[in-house]
């Protein structure tokens, strides 16, 4: 990181002759270069956002869908009715629950998965890495199918666990208080891996003199944890965190699979009442609303949690 | 309707077509076969492969490619392969789903050359797979919603006979309700299904929705008296104010006398004889209405033949061999499944069976519902408000006319669409 202002130097001495002489080319070749990445960026992002954006201010549905004349803008009609329907609003709680319960966990389980990972005094470190990467490559649909089983009230493993040493079976999937855990159980077990390896990609790069240091200072493991670890691995926690909680905001395929939203909607997260409204009513306006609405949401918390980051000085 | 639509779909159509062509080839379509698309769903999808091959046998040169479709899915996949063109020669469909389907213009109206096969039916679900007059789909198989009720408790509270009017029924009850003890009721009115209130909003007179189903009409008198009544039960105690969650074992609980009236259809039958222990007497009965004996809404599936399909001819036939009373009687005692055509019900495994007589009663009463869009959304709304009437938000007047309110809002686009003459 030291080396940014030398690079921008140097980028600045190098641009300097070309100002001079044949900018024009220069620049056409630059622009030759990052154009296959930008035609592709505009065709399947910018062209589809723009759509999606000029949709939620149209009515869209079943009867534009047979004839397009009998599309009508409504301007902010879409977010209006959107704001005021409480399905919207326990949608939005639930993905917040989801979020507030499923982040903090998922980079804890990664983090300790990652912490423990590193350390010298574990054997066969491959394969306990493949073990705990291997639930992120495997199909969703197919894991959530075993999961509803391991889950099942009656002959589920979990359930028969729980009994064995004397609490009750819960109903995991049936009742909406125990519904959202069960699912986060699985997202998480489902994810960790993917961010223990960014965990573990970053823990080997932070230098052992400084634990050696630490140690000759008398720290014990929590304090090296806390004083070294941490504050190196800072910014890559600061990267997951945001990258989970766009992840969490998003959550549909699992409630999707193993709940249909059920039960009494205590899973339909913003994503699903997106998709309800979108392809069961098909309210396409409505739903490209519900998209934009959700990006707000994913950036403000961003912004926020930038924010905070500055304010604890992780950003370098 | 179908001239006028725009290019829209043509270069979807382009598109998909471009990347199926390659597809299509290989699947030997040059081989003088007609190969049918059908989808079924469900239980139905599960057995009707069993009747095929006889129609195989009568029809060479037709091959019969099933796909069976869950039903939590069938919806959304049939709007979605409308929208892909991509829509199977034939499917069957909900009954409620028809008016929608229509709307797009999706389904090939019944030809005058199988208008036969809308004899021998229920006239209240043939009017369910009409649109202005119009056959756009053939019911297959029919249900409706009615009482499962225990025939030893009501014979303990005094009642002889399943009473057939509002105010007899809710004095059986009470009665009922004191006779199965403390901390029982009498009926189960899952405060999140809107089926129950909505078989009441049918026994009165006025429609459900007005001004060519462009209008809520809930706040009439005949449907807040419905809504009184369905409020009256929950406060007079005879119903636990419970959403369907709630109640982890149905027939558990009706064997135990926690209620004794149960609104639920023919596959639920099944269930009760399996699951009920011998010495619970149980027996079904019509719904009863203000004044007699009421209506219900007819349910079940239609088989519906698409505008989009090369194979017209040999997508009617397979819809004709599925209703001949022979094949509907053998469906019948496959998936238990109450036959459309009504000759198919002589049929001793249906004819023989006690629990079953109700339901041809309450089928010949069965009342259509409004045929809009919107309607499934519409009586979601209206079970919302139930909901938090019940709970003592509103009183039944204000009630009816706060689902007449969300009703106008969820029809304001068809209204729109019928000003400019887009629709009927």
């Amino acid at each position: 990181m030291t080396d940014a202002p030398a690079a921008a130097a140097a980028a600045a001495a190098f641009a300097k002759p070309a100002r001079r002489h044949g900018m024009g080319r220069r620049e056409r070749a630059a622009w030759g270069f990052v154009a296959p990445a930008l035609i592709a960026i505009a065709i399947f992002f910018v062209i589809p956002v723009v759509s999606a954006l000029l949709l939620s201010l149209t009515d869209f549905d079943i009867y534009a869908l047979a004839d397009l004349d009998n599309l009508r803008f409504v301007g902010l009609r879409n977010y209006e009715q959107l704001l005021s329907n409480p399905l919207f609003w326990g949608a939005m709680k639930n993905t917040l629950w989801f979020s507030v319960l499923g982040v903090p966990l998922s980079i804890a389980a990664s983090l300790a998965a990652a912490v423990i990972l590193n350390a010298r005094v574990v054997k066969w470190r491959p394969i306990w890495r493949v073990m705990f990467f291997a639930p992120y490559v495997t199909t969703l649909v197919a894991t959530a199918v075993v999961w509803r089983y391991l889950l099942h009230t009656r002959y589920g493993v979990i359930n028969w666990a729980l009994q064995s040493v004397g609490l009750p079976a819960v109903d995991w999937l049936g009742q909406p208080e125990t519904s959202i855990p069960a699912i986060l159980m699985f997202v998480v077990w489902k994810i960790f891996g993917y961010n223990m390896l960014i965990f573990l990609a970053v823990l080997q790069t932070v230098p052992d003199d400084l634990y050696e240091a630490a140690r000759i200072d008398g720290a014990g493991p929590w304090k090296q944890f806390r004083h070294v670890t941490l504050p190196a691995i800072a910014p890559t926690l600061l990267l997951v965190s945001i990258i989970s909680v766009a992840g969490f905001f998003q959550l549909f395929a699992e409630p999707y699979v193993m709940t249909q939203g059920g039960p009494a909607q205590s899973t339909v997260t913003v994503l699903y009442f997106m998709y309800e409204e979108g392809f069961k009513w098909w309210n396409l306006g409505s739903a490209s609303a519900v998209a934009f609405i959700l990006f707000l949401c994913i950036f403000a918390v961003t912004m926020v949690q930038l924010w905070a980051a500055r304010r604890m000085g992780a950003e370098t | 309707m179908i001239q006028t639509r725009p290019d829209r779909r043509a270069a979807l159509g382009l598109l998909a077509g471009a990347a199926a062509s390659g597809l299509s080839a290989c699947s030997g379509a040059n081989d003088g076969v007609t190969r049918l698309r059908f989808w079924a769903m469900g239980n139905e999808g599960d057995h009707v492969g069993d009747l095929i091959p006889e129609f195989e046998r009568r029809n060479p040169g037709v091959k019969v490619q099933i796909q069976i479709v869950p039903w939590t899915a069938a919806h959304e996949k049939l709007l979605t392969s409308y929208a892909g063109d991509s829509l199977p020669d034939v499917s069957q469909i909900g009954n409620t789903w028809v008016a929608e389907l229509s709307a797009i213009g999706a389904l090939s109206p019944t030809p005058t050359a199988a208008r036969d096969l809308l004899t021998d039916q229920f006239p209240a679900v043939l009017d369910t797979n009409a649109v202005d007059g119009r056959a756009m789909a053939t019911p297959w198989y029919v249900d409706t919603r009615l009482l499962f009720y225990r025939a030893d408790l009501l014979a303990r509270a005094g009642w002889d006979q399943m009473p057939t009017t509002w105010a007899d029924w809710k004095r059986a009850m009470h009665a009922v309700k004191r006779a199965a003890g403390q901390g029982n009721y009498a009926i189960l009115l899952p405060i999140n299904e809107f089926e129950q209130l909505l078989t009441f909003g049918l026994q009165v007179d006025e429609p459900l929705l007005v001004d060519q189903a462009t209008r809520g009409n809930f706040a009439s008198p005949g449907f807040v008296a419905a809504l009184a009544f369905y409020k009256s039960l929950f406060d007079e105690g005879l119903a636990p104010v419970a959403s369907n969650t709630q109640i982890s074992n149905v027939w558990t609980e009706f064997a135990r006398g926690y209620f004794s009236f149960y609104m639920s259809g023919p596959w639920n039958v099944g269930e009760f004889r399996r699951r009920l222990p011998p010495q619970t007497r149980w027996m079904t009965a019509g719904v009863p209405g203000p004044t007699g004996p009421g209506a219900s809404a007819p349910g079940g599936s239609s088989l519906a033949v698409f505008k989009s399909s090369p194979n017209q001819e040999a997508a009617w036939a397979l819809v004709r061999y599925l209703l001949e009373p022979g094949v509907q009687a053998e469906f019948a005692r496959i998936t238990g499944d109450l036959p459309a055509r009504r000759s198919a019900w002589s049929t001793p495994s249906v004819a023989n069976d006690p629990y079953l007589k109700a339901f041809e009663a309450q089928l010949a009463r069965a009342e259509a519902v409004p045929k809009a869009p919107e309607w499934e959304r519409i009586v979601t709304e209206m079970q919302i408000v139930a909901e938090r009437m019940v709970r003592g938000e509103y009183t039944p007047e204000a009630a009816g006319a706060e689902i007449d309110r969300r009703a106008d809002r969820l029809l304001e686009k068809r209204r729109w669409m019928l000003e400019r003459g887009r629709t009927t």
